[in-house]
């Protein structure tokens, strides 16, 4: 064989080799695997490695490659371990689920076998997507292939720094408040949050089903369109999916903005923003006017609630939704006398401290006497946060906020204090609650920690945002670069 | 306004979660942590703000009623802690003498 992988192969030019029969399936496939086994111990993206059944994946695609024509056929990815993948143990990053075997794909599953691509394994994440670090994996906690002995962000995080480790050439994660774009800012990949509904939840392990989300972390603006070609579909199955076919993403890969207006929050640059992460941001945005972009400075005055507001409504829907882990159909069973005694024992032994904390903040936001000072409330507040988002975009065509407040903190430096760590989602978590469509991108570097700007749409314009981002890409080189791992 | 650790175990057991003692207490400190954060939002006049609680502008999706295949039970059942091949076993809930619950 005569096809060297160096892990950092793009999958555009992945997908280029196989077309030219310069490389198999199985070739990639097992370069891909060889790269896992050089570097996972160091980085520990992984709770699972599929490797028959990938290597199965990619004979099928050489078998009969014009079958699979372009896209990511024949290139390996990797699933964040809440999508279901029939017959693969998924955990969701829980102890309640160690060992559970979903029988039926998720929707993105089906779509990816569709196109002839490959799945190669399931990656570390925060328990049931809960958490900015992975430190709150039931399993272990992923290290920052910048820098081991920081985190890689979460929850996310074993799909980011799998991808920047160069370990795969594709990952899928879910975002509820950030847990793509901040782990892609952390790891210095690109991540992105589609518009709430383009991608179906079908078969993701449900965390706030208004929130969730699933969307590609990739390690350029390219392979990024062409994960969103591969997932983005209508899903009967998912009723809040959106029935009109997606575009063409990679149509929007051109090396220009004029034409956009691009404004400048003032609010996501204030207190907490550490000045190299502003400064990153604010000479991306200078980049983009290079290329054309006006910039106009704007406010979205409630956007400091966002916060709090996200820490109400996705622990709510949260209690709601984990109501389902009892020890009766899947999963962990704690046998503790009677079947009250069982779901409480099993329960307290299936879920982890930072699980119980929301399970516990949802359920006492949602009960009578609390219900509308908290719940409602925060309703409330996410209708002003939309009219906020409403209003900017009336003036601009995209947003460029930094994406995290800082770069990647060390492990265990906030795992005593449970606010602290949630900051990280202060930029990210209002576009959640809007429903919108957000991407970080790689835009510099700190102390040799990635920082990743934020570009920000209107519901369903991610083509503008892969213009952006592509334009910025290509007249920066921030993509090229490799952490020594 | 300061949860008690009596509150918070009060709010576990109505989310089916029993807490160790020692749980109880960090989970008290860190609940009112969270809690001074959330009164944040207080200091926003929300009277004539209606609540949002999806973000498309989608309502009711409807399909035809029509049977299709549906999962297997042997592949349901198989995910079960406790099965007997046709049913998931779980403690008694009621009394076989006189129907009431155990």
């Amino acid at each position: 064989m005569s096809f060297k992988y160096d892990g950092f192969m793009t999958a555009a030019e992945a997908s280029k080799a196989l077309a030219s029969r310069e490389v198999s399936s199985r070739e990639l496939t097992q370069a891909t695997l060889e790269r896992i086994a050089a570097v996972d111990s160091k980085v520990k993206s992984f709770l699972k490695i599929i490797e028959d059944q990938a290597l199965s994946q990619a004979d099928r695609f050489d078998a009969n490659p014009q079958s699979f024509p372009g896209g990511l056929a024949g290139v390996p990815g990797a699933l964040k371990d809440n999508i279901c993948m029939r017959g693969i143990e998924t955990t969701c990053g829980s102890l309640i689920l160690e060992g559970w075997q979903p029988p039926y794909d998720a929707g993105v599953v089906t779509q990816i076998q569709d196109s002839g691509s490959v799945v190669i394994g399931k990656t570390n994440l925060d328990e049931f997507a809960m958490g900015s670090s992975t430190e709150n994996s039931a399993y272990f906690t992923t290290c920052n292939p910048w820098n081991t002995r920081h985190v890689p962000g979460g929850s996310s995080g074993g799909s980011a720094a799998a991808v920047a480790a160069g370990e795969v050439f594709w990952a899928l994660g879910s975002d509820t408040g950030g847990s793509i774009r901040q782990p892609a800012a952390y790891c210095g990949v690109v991540g992105l949050k589609p518009t709430y509904g383009r991608v179906s939840r079908y078969g993701v392990i449900a965390y706030a089903s208004s929130l969730d989300q699933i969307g590609p972390l990739t390690r350029t603006v390219e392979d990024a369109a062409l994960v969103m070609n591969m997932i983005s579909a209508h899903d009967p199955k998912d009723s809040t999916s959106y029935p009109e076919a997606p575009p063409d993403y990679t149509k929007s890969l051109k090396r220009d903005v004029s034409g956009f207006t691009i404004g400048i929050p003032r609010e996501f640059f204030g207190q907490g923003i550490a000045d190299p992460v502003a400064q990153a941001v604010m000479d991306s945005a200078t980049v983009l006017e290079r290329s054309g972009a006006r910039l106009i400075d704007v406010s979205t005055p409630n956007v400091g609630y966002g916060l709090p507001c996200y820490y109400i409504l996705a622990p709510a829907e949260a209690s709601s939704n984990l109501a389902r882990y009892d020890g009766v159909r899947y999963g962990m069973r704690v046998e503790a006398g009677d079947h009250a005694e069982m779901f409480r024992q099993t329960r307290e032994r299936g879920f982890g401290a930072e699980v119980k904390q929301r399970i516990v903040i949802g359920t006492y936001v949602l009960s009578a006497g609390y219900y509308d000072a908290f719940y409602l409330k925060a309703q409330q507040v996410r209708t002003l946060l939309s009219r906020d988002f409403e209003q900017v975009f009336s003036q601009c065509d995209l947003l460029i906020t930094p994406t995290v407040p800082t770069t990647a903190f060390a492990i265990g430096e906030h795992i005593d204090d449970p606010f602290q760590m949630k900051l990280s989602d202060v930029c990210t978590s209002p576009v959640n609650l809007a429903g919108l469509p957000a991407m970080s991108v790689p835009c510099g570097f700190s102390d040799g920690l990635p920082i990743g700007m934020q570009l920000i749409a209107p519901a369903f314009a991610e083509e503008r945002i892969f213009q952006a981002a592509y334009t910025f890409e290509q007249a920066t080189d921030y993509h090229k670069a490799r952490p020594s791992i | 306004m300061k949860l008690t650790v009596e509150e918070v175990t009060a709010v576990a057991n109505l989310a089916c979660l029993a807490l160790e003692e020692d749980e109880k207490e960090r989970l008290t400190g860190h609940l009112n942590q969270i809690l001074e954060h959330f009164a944040e939002l207080q200091k926003l006049d929300t009277s004539d703000v209606e609540p949002t609680d999806r973000v498309l502008p989608m309502v009711n999706v409807y399909r035809a009623d029509e049977v299709k295949p549906s999962l297997p039970r042997e592949e349901i059942l198989a995910a079960g802690p406790l099965t007997n091949y046709e049913a998931f076993i779980v403690p008694r809930v009621v009394d076989s003498s006189d129907g009431k619950s155990a």
